[in-house]
């Protein structure tokens, strides 16, 4: 109780900079559980719309995007006030979401309907539905805003689609059900993961082709167990870290060499991941599990497993 | 294995000039479905009666999934479909071949589809849909099928393993007067021998032939199955093995003994179920139940693989010709996602498709074998049906 309190007044003080919001989509649970990064600790559990996956925070940290798949729409979250402000257009079944760097719009992947939707979070309305392969899944956004990077999970391609025209300007072919999709903060690469074939596709998007296959191996586990959801890289590109679904394992890549460094045991099924803006933490949804994992990113430790709602699907992080 | 690439070198020249002959300018994939019709009695519940696109629906999608990729690369898949009587089968494969249909997915019994396999001969790839026979896999196995209905044994080691896993090891076996109902008690047999179960008793329910339903059936069912399964020594379950549907849906609630049934009513393996929704699986039924307007079954899934297996060969290797797609799909690189959460691909002694095997009971997915116990030095897959050091398939 006392350390609840003592929660609350930091958040009211707006908290010292290492002290981060962390909210948790629950797929199964219908709802946000929020956590405080300094203590490690659930502070509250918003109830939302149905089966909440893919969730997005405005660069500002007020807003949160909270892809409501069973409900087809998108719900705004106000984070002042804990409460849902509003709803979005967002075309049928959105699963994951990726912001433009500039806050606006928001781009989701419709996972039923074979669309992207690009729609205006000020306007509220849809700016332009642009065709893709088969179940739409992974979306990045390269740093200066120029391309949004579609994944279609059985398609299995990395639909590269301008941002200005809505054209689809280029297709990679990666390995089987593409997930997620993400730049390194410098532009220069790109990272598909591809859960059934067990890779990370290395991607010049300059060219674009694919220039590297990570793979992935662990004593013990079944390989087809090894399963690569979501990706993160630390700023300076050095780190890649890859979420390995039902290994129960998130494994640390070398930036450089993209050789495996270390395998790190969390809860089951881990399947997205997101670092504090410090770089310091990293928190792992487990789907099985219930629970959140934190890996302690400079000691290259898991720290903590906290237990959330039914079963955790996106993860995100408010800013410094 | 030597020997069988070079049969395959040989089957696959022989289909480059086949395409080369047949199919105009442009990046087209021509496919088939042969659906070979036998006289089956109605089945018991009058919701499980077979729609008429039953497999084709499972073809249209396949072929709807493969296009819209396809597209991104200037790829064209081609259907044609077609229903014949048995002893029309292999008249109508030669109409495909002729029609420049290389890939031709088959729903028939063994016999024909063996007949229409070597009729095909070097000319066409047949992949097996729906013949679940195990021999196929083994001594009567040829090198132009692929399988992608699973067999007995698999689907038959599938449920031996959920039951063992839940110490359900004392079993009753019912199994049906007809050669398939024996075929799938022997697969039962089999699997009870393989992973440590007992078979207390065995019993054989007759086909007594006249009509399966009839108004207010269920008072005689009533006072028959219990009296036909009392007196049986202790037993877990029921494993009933009834592939011709005569008896197994009615053990349910009428058994002598508060036991479970499972087998080929109750607690059911298949490939697919309408009611799997996991590994995405949710996005294929609903894809599949806008194209058909109804409820996807293990046919059209089988179907449905038999047909992807072409688009992903295609879109890997960005060609189109059979030598290519042939070669990719034999070789080491091929898989397939099927929504069942691993890639599925082929096992090189026999052609069957390695995949996990939907255990359900009514509306819900119960489990999917193989159960996590189970380990293989390969693939955990190879624990369900023949493994390689046991086949009896020999391609030479």
């Amino acid at each position: 109780m006392r350390r609840l309190l003592t929660t609350t007044a930091l958040i009211v003080a707006a908290g010292p900079a290492s002290a981060y919001t962390v909210y948790v989509s629950n797929e199964r649970g219908n709802s946000i559980t929020i956590l405080d990064s300094e203590t490690l600790e659930v502070t509250d559990t918003i109830p939302v719309g149905q089966r909440p996956r893919g969730i997005n925070l405005s660069p500002d940290g007020r807003w949160l995007y909270i892809l409501a798949s069973d409900d087809n729409t998108v719900q705004v979250m106000d984070t002042e006030t804990k409460t849902i402000s509003h709803n979005l257009p967002s075309g049928p079944d959105p699963e994951l979401g990726v912001l433009h760097p500039s806050s606006n719009p928001l781009y989701v992947a419709n996972e039923d309907d074979n669309l992207v939707t690009a729609i205006d979070v000020e306007a509220r309305t849809i700016l332009a539905e642009i065709p893709v392969g088969i179940e739409p899944e992974g979306m990045g956004i390269s740093p200066d805003g120029r391309y949004v990077i579609n994944t279609s999970e059985t398609t299995n391609m990395a639909h590269f689609i301008d941002t200005q025209t809505y054209q689809i300007t280029s297709n990679i072919l990666v390995d089987q059900r593409p997930r997620f999709a993400q730049y390194s903060e410098d532009g220069s690469r790109l990272y598909v993961s591809a859960e059934i074939g067990g890779t990370v596709s290395v991607i010049d998007p300059s060219v674009p082709e694919i220039i590297h296959k990570i793979t992935f191996e662990v004593p013990g586990i079944p390989q087809e167990a090894l399963q690569p959801v979501g990706v993160r890289v630390t700023k300076d590109g050095s780190k890649i870290y890859v979420a390995l679904g039902p290994s129960n394992r998130v494994a640390l890549v070398n930036g450089e060499t993209y050789e495996v460094e270390e395998y790190f045991l969390v809860g089951q099924r881990v399947w997205q991941l997101a670092f504090t803006p410090d770089e310091k933490l990293l928190f792992t949804t487990n789907g099985i599990s219930n629970d959140v994992s934190v890996i302690d990113v400079e000691n290259d430790e898991v720290i903590a497993s906290i237990p959330v709602g039914e079963q955790p699907w996106g993860v995100a992080v408010s800013p410094e | 294995m030597l020997a069988r690439m070079t049969a395959f070198a040989a089957l696959a020249a022989a289909f480059a000039n086949a395409a080369a002959a047949q199919q105009p300018a442009g990046d087209i994939v021509a496919a088939a479905v042969l659906r070979v019709a036998t006289a089956a009695p109605l089945p018991i519940s009058r919701l499980d009666l077979p729609p008429e696109d039953l497999g084709f629906a499972g073809a249209r999608l396949a072929t709807e999934d493969n296009q819209t990729t396809g597209a991104f690369i200037g790829q064209e898949f081609t259907l044609t479909e077609v229903s014949v009587s048995p002893d029309g089968a292999v008249a109508a494969l030669e109409e495909l071949i002729g029609q420049g249909a290389l890939f031709i997915a088959t729903m028939a019994d063994a016999d024909t589809t063996l007949a229409l396999a070597d009729a095909a001969g070097e000319r066409a790839l047949i992949l097996n849909a729906t013949a679940m026979d195990d021999r196929l896999r083994g001594a009567d196995c040829r090198a132009n099928v692929l399988h992608l209905a699973p067999s007995r044994a698999m689907l038959t080691d599938a449920l031996a393993q959920f039951l063992m896993v839940k110490r359900w090891d004392e079993w009753l076996l019912i199994e049906g007067s007809h050669p398939a109902d024996k075929a799938l008690a022997d697969a039962y047999r089999a699997s009870a021998a393989k992973f440590g179960a007992e078979i207390v008793e065995t019993r054989v329910f007759e086909d007594t032939g006249g009509a399966r339903r009839s108004d207010s059936g269920h008072v005689q069912v009533q006072a028959q199955i219990p009296v036909f399964t009392q007196e049986a020594p202790d037993f877990d379950v029921i494993v009933a093995a009834d592939e011709t549907e005569v008896f197994a849906s009615h053990l349910p609630y009428h058994t002598w003994d508060a036991r479970p049934v499972t087998g080929s009513a109750g607690l059911t393996p298949m490939t697919w179920h309408p009611a799997q929704e996991a590994w995405g699986g949710a996005q294929l039924q609903t894809r599949f139940e806008r194209l058909a307007n109804r409820p996807m079954r293990p046919e059209d899934y089988n179907v449905w693989m038999a047909l992807r297996v072409l688009g992903e060969a295609a879109i890997r290797t960005n060609a189109t010709d059979a030598e290519t797609l042939r070669a990719y799909i034999e070789g080491p690189d091929f898989q397939l996602a099927g929504f069942k959460g691993q890639a599925l691909t082929f096992r090189p002694w026999d052609n069957q498709l390695r995949q996990p095997i939907v255990l359900a009971a009514d509306n819900v997915v119960v489990s999917f074998s193989p159960q996590d116990q189970y380990v293989h030095r390969f693939s955990p897959l190879d624990t369900l049906g023949v493994d390689g050091p046991e086949t009896a398939c020999d391609y030479e």
